[in-house]
């Protein structure tokens, strides 16, 4: 940020129409010298970043150089398909859809992830729905906690504190979801000599939501460098449908719906946009506070949860390690 | 084995490979790097089934829980409110 400027959410603005330009121009780049194919798969959540980046590399390379897989499973929101479809259809790219539920069957995803859950609501099972959340690290600084939300078929909930078992037993078997989209879209990819396209934004690369091999994997992220806050820039800019635009963030992993800062983040994208723009730039807390609308403490709290997310997931970015460096040239 | 020996034989165990290291009894498990968000579940799950006390949310604090003599502390008094409850405590075996 500018010596003298002040913060606020304009630091966030971009030039939708530039900023376009440079990431098509890169994307056409690194496909020709990098990654060598011609084409690419989106894996399309209905959401607003896999739509983006579906339609900066329709910009980048023509519409008949990008395939969009739609993947399903029986947990999915019912309206995922309907706003992956249609923006497909803006875009006028080829579809394929592959419902994973029954991958996830033969894997034993639904029956390990229901024992799990079992161990904290004995009763969960056939007709229940659920999710999981964590604590609000602001209004009660401490450790991140887990907690899984479950609904009966009578529509009351339970909320319950997990312990370290089921919670990674939960967390593993729902890394199901993420690491057979991303082999679908091998599939896929492989089969058309094309390359996989990742979706991430930029809170979610630097703040590790992602499954190592799973959303995590890709050959190229074309939005990784954008703050959520931007994504929606340039939807509105690339003609991104106005539902798919409009609609809350979700991480569509769970059968109850989820929020992203109900499972991961602190705040709504909007605020978390801003903390992290302030940390990467040296913003003090004062400073923060009265745009974001917390206390400058709240925002002390929020700069130490970006620092041990961004510490303890730095592991998922990173490539195998070798005991000794091999060097290609 | 004293309650601060056996917490800090857990933690050398689970979370440094028996390697102990520069680890002391104040050390921050956080800070150092040697317990992170999972590592405290596994941590909580530890001294609930080997000392048989419950932790409640809102004693899952870094105050309580970042040191090995910051777990000990805690230990000791949730068995010695137990004790005043009239609970036995104790160890598992």
């Amino acid at each position: 940020m500018k010596q003298g400027k002040e913060f606020g959410e304009e630091v966030l603005r971009l030039d939708p129409e530039r900023e376009t330009g440079r990431i098509c121009a890169r994307i056409r780049e690194l496909m020709l010298t990098r990654v060598k194919r011609r084409g690419v798969v989106v894996g399309l959540s209905g959401g607003i970043d896999s739509s983006v980046t579906a339609a900066l590399a329709v910009r980048a390379l023509g519409r008949d150089r990008v395939v969009a897989l739609e993947m399903p499973e029986r947990h999915s929101a019912q309206e995922t398909l309907t706003l992956s479809g249609m923006v497909a259809a803006s875009l006028g790219i080829e579809t394929a859809v592959e419902d994973i539920s029954g991958i996830l069957e033969a894997v034993g995803f639904y029956r390990k992830y229901d024992e799990a859950v079992r161990m904290v609501v004995p009763g969960y099972g056939e007709g229940w729905k659920s999710k999981i959340v964590i604590s609000n690290n602001i209004d009660h600084p401490g450790f991140t906690l887990f907690y899984v939300v479950a609904q009966d078929a009578q529509s009351a909930t339970s909320t319950v504190r997990l312990p370290f078992k089921p919670y990674l037993e939960i967390v593993a078997a729902t890394n199901f979801k993420q690491r057979i989209r991303k082999m679908l879209e091998y599939y896929h990819a492989d089969r058309l000599n094309f390359a996989v396209a990742g979706t991430p934004n930029r809170l979610e690369y630097d703040q590790g939501f992602f499954v190592k091999l799973g959303d995590g994997a890709a050959d190229i992220k074309p939005i990784a460098h954008l703050y959520k806050s931007q994504v929606y820039q340039l939807a509105e800019y690339l003609g991104i449908p106005e539902e798919v635009r409009k609609r809350r963030p979700t991480t569509d992993t769970y059968s109850l719906s989820q929020g992203q800062d109900e499972f991961y983040f602190s705040l709504p994208y909007e605020q978390m946009d801003l903390c992290l723009f302030a940390r990467n730039n040296g913003i003090p807390a004062e400073s923060v506070a009265c745009v974001v609308g917390l206390n400058p403490e709240q925002v002390r709290s929020v700069f130490r949860d970006i620092d041990v997310k961004r510490s303890t997931t730095r592991y998922l970015h990173l490539p195998p390690l070798l005991v000794d460096d091999i060097a290609w040239d | 084995m004293s309650l601060q020996k056996d917490i800090r034989s857990f933690i050398v165990d689970n979370f440094l490979f028996g390697d102990a290291g520069e680890l002391n009894d104040d050390s921050s498990f956080i800070k150092e790097g040697i317990v992170d968000s999972t590592g405290i579940l596994q941590l909580v799950a530890f001294i609930q089934e080997q000392y048989l006390v419950a932790v409640e949310d809102e004693e899952l604090i870094p105050e309580n829980l970042d040191s090995v003599s910051k777990v000990a502390a805690f230990v000791e008094e949730k068995q010695r409110l137990a004790l005043e409850n009239g609970a036995v405590v104790g160890e598992a075996t």
